[in-house]
């Protein structure tokens, strides 16, 4: 599972290792680190966001052998959803059901719609939607943009996905 | 000083704009030591012949007062097939149906050992494989930066100055008239339906904008860079085409407050070729403006390249013409 932390960290040398060992030691991996430094806490710690994969069993482990080298652990999430489009859908949304169309992505269990804004400016005339759909991965990603699309060609919705270039290949 | 005799089939916006490059451009010309020398030209009336040489001057200036460059009867293919020159500039208008007559201009270049740069997307849109190979045949040149992209050079950049590289794909706008309309959609806050009519009384979109709106001049452009850069014997057909006349302003605004702007792209890579509106960041290098085009190429070793650049426009299409002229005359 990939899980983000944030750990509080006191304001002397060699902390920032010390609250790294027991990561790799659990055979974490570890994907980000952000150190704010110049960002102190009312308690004069430093905060640290980092996010690692780790096997789910050694999570309370992991707590456990943090809190006793003395770094505080603030705040302990899943990050479940990691990879996120943007898509516009046009044509006659509402009509068509938009509540089956966000089903269909959610039901997957790997991706959700977790953003939607709707203009409709009049009731004869066509709608348009921003979606944001979020994923566990770049694969899990691609199959909910083509049920997307499957979808929207069923309902004879325009469907207006990013540029490809960019987020592929490159 | 290398002489080298030109005919100008076609004399439409693009054709006089040749004549008019050519023109302004004769001192430079003369400094490199060479002589463009235009034999003949031919519009739709009929032609005017010179081997020694047409005053383009007063080949403009006929054209502008009686609609017709002609001072006699005979055909383009006369001039191509009968007028001993080197280079044939085929600039009739784009036939997307069966290509002419463009294809019998360009096959009876090649047939008399002619080299041809044109800005005609039609024939190499329908059977680029079959004029390459004539080309080829015949040991002479086939130049036609100028079907895809206006002034921006797409082939040039890719053929020499990326020569070595692999293309992975390449992905840009490449109609101008789409893009005019879904920037001043996205920032007037207007209907498809009126921005169309401006562009219309602007010049910008003809009276038939279907070929524009609904992604077929984009679609022609894709075929000639797939088989042009992906060595693909692709046609129309093989394209997915999306136009743009079911865009709302209500969309366009939606992926503006996020950050988006929405754009005809075009994309060719992976084997796939494909037109479709699409949300492009705002600060993305693709997300140009008005009229402009612009064509990003990722590649093997250079990485991402991006150029832009008047994809419309007599004397801009006239640049990409010259520029072919000029390869000939070094190569040859």
């Amino acid at each position: 599972m990939i899980v983000s932390m944030t750990l509080e960290l006191k304001d002397i040398p060699g902390q920032l290792v010390i609250a790294l060992a027991p990561i790799s030691e659990l055979h974490g991996n570890i994907m980000s680190v952000v150190h704010q430094h110049e960002e102190k806490t009312p308690r004069g710690t430093i905060p640290v966001q980092i996010t690692f994969e780790i096997d789910q069993n050694f999570l309370d482990e992991l707590i456990e052998r943090l809190e006793k080298s003395g770094v505080g652990v603030a705040r302990v999430g899943e990050e479940r959803l990691r990879s996120s489009v943007s898509v516009v859908l046009i044509g006659h949304i509402i009509h068509s059901d938009i509540g089956d169309t966000i089903d269909r992505i959610d039901k997957t269990g790997f991706a959700e719609v977790v953003d939607l804004s709707l203009s409709m400016p009049a009731i004869e005339k066509t709608s348009s939607a921003y979606l944001v759909i979020n994923a566990e991965g770049e694969k899990e990603l691609k199959n909910a943009l083509e049920i997307l699309r499957e979808v929207a060609a069923k309902k004879d919705l325009l469907m207006i996905e990013p540029i490809r270039l960019n987020s592929e290949a490159a | 000083m290398k002489t080298v005799r030109l005919s100008i089939i076609g004399f439409g916006a693009v054709g006089q704009g040749v004549a008019r490059a050519i023109l302004s451009k004769k001192e430079m010309l003369t400094g490199q030591g060479i002589d463009l020398c235009v034999v003949g030209i031919s519009d739709s009336k009929g032609s005017e012949i010179n081997v020694r040489g047409i005053d383009l001057k007063s080949a403009l200036e006929r054209k502008k007062q009686k609609g017709t460059v002609a001072t006699g009867n005979e055909s383009a293919l006369d001039i191509i097939g009968n007028v001993e020159h080197e280079i044939v500039v085929e600039a009739t208008p784009t036939n997307i149906k069966n290509g002419e007559p463009g294809f019998s201009n360009m096959s009876a270049a090649f047939n008399s050992g002619k080299h041809v740069v044109t800005s005609n997307k039609g024939p190499l849109a329908l059977c680029f494989s079959q004029l390459k190979e004539a080309a080829e045949d015949n040991g002479v040149f086939f130049r036609y930066e100028a079907t895809v992209g206006g002034a921006v050079p797409i082939f040039n950049l890719i053929h020499e100055s990326l020569a070595g590289n692999r293309v992975i794909g390449i992905e840009g706008i490449l109609n101008g008239t789409t893009n005019y309309i879904l920037t001043r959609m996205a920032e007037e806050r207007l209907p498809y339906d009126l921005v169309l009519k401006e562009a219309q009384e602007l010049g910008i979109a003809e009276t038939d904008p279907t070929y524009d709106v609904e992604g077929v001049d984009s679609a022609c452009k894709l075929v000639i860079i797939a088989n042009s850069v992906f060595g693909e014997a692709a046609s129309y057909r093989d394209v997915d085409v999306t136009g743009i006349t079911k865009i709302t302003p209500e969309a366009l605004e939606l992926a503006s407050r996020n950050n988006y702007v929405v754009k005809l792209i075009c994309e060719a890579g992976n084997g796939t070729l494909t037109v479709a509106p699409r949300l492009v960041p705002k600060k993305h290098p693709l997300a140009v403006g008005g009229t402009m085009n612009v064509a990003s190429i990722l590649t093997d070793l250079a990485g991402k390249i991006t150029i832009s650049g008047k994809g419309a426009g007599s004397i801009e299409t006239a640049s990409s013409i010259l520029s072919d002229i000029m390869y000939i005359v070094r190569n040859s």
